[in-house]
């Protein structure tokens, strides 16, 4: 095969549909008498629906209907498990999962309870508070640590305490490490909630049409097909009577591919009981609450070393904050669990985690999705031993790589695909040695900050190491079928979010059927395009979905070949696709357009062969036997401004391993934006719940994203190791920016604070690196 | 409901007049109203710029404005950037060119913060681009993708006036 633009940083096909406003979003959709839902959401973290009443709302003109959990009638379901615990021995889960509209209690502040439907959003959001609810509030459980305690109230009462799982891991046996270590660290770690805040808020449209009994749904989710098979079978509708159409998607990172959320399930019943449209577009206060988020979590992390720096073993027990609900099982305290050791040989391996339920948000992968805290608590523990140990904290680190002969590399526990979890390939030590020229390390340490500090200026250098699974399973699969005009389409089942799968994946069929990318046009997150797929996560699109259209499209290059040698009569050896024909290899005048091919292949007249199958098309599947490990350095340098403990970054470096790259212009503008959600999460992003549960800074002027001013260029460099475990050799890349970042910030801020504070947490600010170096210097 | 009131805009250089309660925000009636659904809306609180559009040639945030407040004024959405449908503008050209964008949802609102800015400051530096730019928010690409089209889009448009 030739490879002429896979590796390319080929311009995205759907750029100028975006860049002239004519890509649709979900609240770009506007159908004829079409209604707008608003909800009735808790104000309360915790309390008991004593009654609920909507006569006044139901009388304001323009109002349609008004429905609470009541009205729903069977329909009413807690929302399904998406994913079940893993089979680990011993392992303790009590699902419990979210409500359409709540009924008897609500659990956190933004619990939908009443659906409103108006002819507009405007007077649909002025009834919505002219309901009444009559609630009794409840103690809220706001503190991880205070959730387990007896006192605490329960916030699912049919379970004994709010525990939602406990899970226990074990790789060797950490007794023998904690025996033969000479030195042991140990620390306790908190980090701390943060928010997705994709910019367009979530959204969906249901149509339901009675004549045609179809329903068609346009949703912002990242799941388009799972999405129709659930809805269908709460819908009491075969999934042929479901469109599931996730258009163009304004971000996702995560949050999106939760399900069900409790509008996407109400929608499509008031659209069929009341006949008509309905939207609903979530605004961004109701983003806040109402939306997924993760992050929360506290680790008692322990450390065993030998006096040269060897790491025997790690010891780490753990809160997880689930939030009120835990649709999504053990995801993400699984992967926290599975990402902790990172790219090191460390033979003992002890972890344990308990995740509990707690009055707040539900909690579901965000871009990341439990990596960051792994990583975080690994780090760490390599600074603070290597500065108890006076080793270099580059040294500590390269002693501890997993060498390239050890791969397949087994970490022995479970992972998040239920697979042990086993390194596919790995070569840590250049992507280490890189990122160190690259920001000069040596000279750094040795002259520069030395220099830097006698004029008096607080500068440090962060230099921390990742691994990140991604590329798992169950499968994606394609449709690759070229057309009479010689223009090639393929359909997918994943959603896309911004990843330019349009492009990407245009380059791998161009380069099987020897067209242009801009040949190609891709339909993703449209379910009656594709019927199958799982969907856009965990790093997984450009792996398992770009595998899969890699075999579909080589499937079609067979046909191709089949029946040009059929038409040309040549060996099919002998032939070669190239700018889209198929032609003599040597002697190109002998050749055929591949639109002439395929119209030759579903032929008005004449016959297609007994045993063949019309036109030039192909579906094809492909299902990795486990997920594919990427793996990279990130090091900055920064400097911190004693008098109002702002860090401005001065260098950022990023040398990144994601095996074979398909479009590295798109693989380099998802490593900027990771670090930049890195960034904010370190340093700028926090939700702050108070004690009853309410989120105090629920809004874009009070919770910081980063800006331009304060996002710096990113330098990127990369080590190819492809993938054993696909066709194209690739690994995913979607997260790997943001992981690692929390820790960064951590060890260069204690670097230019000359380690007079230690860090133990995120996210931070200036106000709160001022309260630990305020604490610092009164500590005797 | 509320008493309507007669608005009539210039939008895209096409006069429009219908009659809307004053309480409609610009950006809806833009989106829902003309059915000009690039302009996007991120956060209804005026934070993220996303729904920057211009009035009478200034970028101005229509989540937070009125509808009524701009009777008689001139609206520019990123459906009119390009005065020639068929042919982008030079910064849709460079944030194509440079991967300025990728989920593509904020793009309008820098696109219409650009536009401006580089109209009076032809030849900006990095650090004037990363300042005007500081009021919008994208949470895809970082932004240094986006710095870098508009200092290309700078350089392309100062090569159109000059040639």
């Amino acid at each position: 095969m030739a490879t002429r633009y896979f590796g390319q940083p080929i311009k995205r096909n759907e750029d100028p549909r975006l860049l002239t406003g004519q890509a649709t979003f979900t609240d770009d959709v506007h159908l004829p008498g079409m209604l707008h839902v608003a909800f009735v959401r808790s104000q309360v973290a915790h309390g008991r629906i004593r009654s609920i009443d909507t006569t006044a709302a139901q009388a304001m003109p323009g109002v349609v209907a008004v429905y609470t959990a009541a009205d729903l009638g069977a329909y009413w379901q807690p929302g399904p498990l998406l994913v079940p615990p893993p089979p680990i021995q011993d392992l303790v889960f009590n699902p419990r999962t979210q409500v359409p509209l709540a009924r008897d209690k609500v659990r956190h502040v933004g619990e939908p309870i009443v659906a409103v439907v108006a002819t507009s959003r405007y007077i649909a959001e002025d009834a919505a508070e002219q309901v009444f609810v009559d609630l009794e509030m409840l103690p809220a459980v706001v503190d991880l640590e205070q959730a387990l305690t007896p006192a605490a109230p329960l916030i699912h009462e049919d379970l004994a305490q709010n525990l939602n799982a406990h899970v226990i891991q074990r790789k060797g046996d950490y007794a023998q490490a904690r025996a033969q270590a000479a030195v042991i660290v140990k620390r306790r770690f908190l980090y701390d909630r943060g928010t997705a805040a994709a910019m367009e808020n979530r959204g969906v449209v249901a149509d339901w049409d009675a004549r045609n009994q179809q329903m068609t749904i346009w949703d912002t989710t990242q799941a388009p097909v799972f999405i129709r098979n659930g809805l269908a079978a709460m819908l009491g509708l075969s999934e042929k009577q479901v469109r599931v159409i996730a258009p163009f998607i304004g971000g996702g990172f995560g949050p999106k591919i939760m399900m069900f959320y409790p509008e996407e399930v109400v929608l499509p019943w008031i659209s069929m009981r009341l006949g008509r449209p309905v939207k609903w577009i979530e605004d961004r206060l109701e983003n806040f609450y109402a939306t997924t988020q993760e992050r929360g979590q506290i680790h008692w992390a322990e450390m065993a070393l030998t006096q040269d720096g060897r790491v025997l073993g790690v010891h780490d027990t753990f809160l997880h904050d689930a939030g009120a609900y835990a649709p999504y099982g053990l995801t993400v305290a699984l992967n926290s669990q599975c990402t902790l050791l990172g790219q090191y040989d460390v033979p003992h391996y002890y972890t344990e985690f308990k995740s509990v339920f707690t009055n707040k948000p539900i909690v579901t992968p965000y871009r990341g999705a439990g990596r960051q805290h792994g990583v975080f608590v690994m780090e760490r523990l390599l600074d603070i031993a290597a500065r108890e140990l006076s080793i270099d904290r580059v040294e500590i680190r390269k002693r501890n790589l997993i060498s390239p002969d050890k791969f397949p590399y087994s970490n022995d526990i479970i992972y998040q695909d239920f697979k042990p979890l086993v390194y596919d390939s790995g070569n840590y030590l250049p992507a280490l040695e890189k990122a160190c020229a690259l920001i000069d390390y040596e000279k750094f340490v040795q002259e520069e900050q030395p220099r830097l500090r006698a004029e008096g200026k607080a500068v440090g250098l962060g230099l921390v190491t990742y691994v990140e699974g991604t590329g798992i399973g169950p499968y994606e699969g394609a449709k690759v079928t070229v057309e009479a005009s010689g223009r090639v389409s393929v359909a997918t089942g994943i959603g896309t979010q911004g990843q330019g799968h349009f492009t990407s994946f245009a380059q791998i069929v161009a380069d099987q059927l020897g067209v242009t990318p801009d040949k190609v046009r891709l339909v993703t997150g449209d379910t009656t395009e594709f019927y199958w797929g799982a969907g856009t996560f965990a790093s997984r699109g450009a792996v398992v979905a770009g595998n899969a259209i890699n075999a579909a499209a080589l499937a079609v290059r067979k046909k191709v070949l089949k029946k040009a040698s059929d038409e040309l009569e040549v060996d099919e050896d002998d032939l070669e696709l190239v700018d889209g024909t198929v032609r003599v290899k040597g002697s190109p005048q002998t050749a055929i357009k591949l639109g002439e091919l395929a119209q030759r292949a579903n032929p008005m007249r004449g016959a297609v062969k007994p045993g063949t199958e019309p036109g030039l098309e192909a579906t094809d599947y492909f299902g990795p036997e486990r997920g594919a490990t990427a793996s990279g350095v990130h090091a900055m340098i920064v400097e911190v401004d004693r008098a109002t403990m702002m860090v401005e970054i001065k260098r950022y470096v990023v040398v990144h391993d994601c095996g074979s790259v398909i479009n590295p212009m798109i693989l380099e503008g998802q490593i900027h934006g990771g670090v930049a959600q890195g960034i904010g999460n370190a340093f700028y992003e926090q939700l702050v719940f108070d004690e009853n549960g309410q989120l105090l800074n629920a809004s874009f002027m009070d919770y910081l994203l980063p800006t331009t001013d304060t996002v710096p260029r990113i330098e990127t460099d990369h080590v190819e190791t492809p993938s054993p475990l696909n066709p194209l050799g690739i690994k995913g890349a979607g997260e790997a920016g943001a992981i690692p970042v929390g820790p960064l910030f951590a060890q260069a801020i204690e670097d230019a604070l000359n380690n007079e504070i230690e860090i133990l947490e995120i996210p931070l600010s200036p106000s709160r690196l001022y309260e630990l170096v305020s604490a610092a210097e009164k500590a005797p | 409901m509320s008493e309507l009131y007669p608005v009539a805009v210039t939008v895209n250089g096409i006069q429009v007049a219908r009659e809307i309660e004053p309480r409609m925000l610009l950006s809806d009636f833009l989106r829902h109203e003309l059915n000009l659904t690039g302009t996007h809306v991120g956060c209804e609180h005026g934070s993220c710029g996303a729904c920057t559009v211009l009035l009478d040639g200034e970028a101005v945030r229509s989540c937070i404005l009125f509808a009524v407040q701009v009777d008689g004024q001139s609206v520019t959405t990123v459906e009119g950037l390009s005065a020639d449908p068929n042919r982008l503008h030079p910064l849709q050209v460079a944030f194509q060119e440079k991967h300025g964008l990728q989920c593509g949802y904020c793009t309008p609102g820098f696109l219409l913060t650009l536009a401006p800015f580089l109209a009076e400051n032809p030849a900006p530096s990095e650090a004037e681009v990363r300042e005007v730019l500081s009021g919008n928010i994208c949470r895809c690409t970082g932004y240094q993708n986006i710095v870098d089209a508009a200092l290309l889009a700078a350089e392309m448009l100062r090569s159109e006036k000059g040639g």
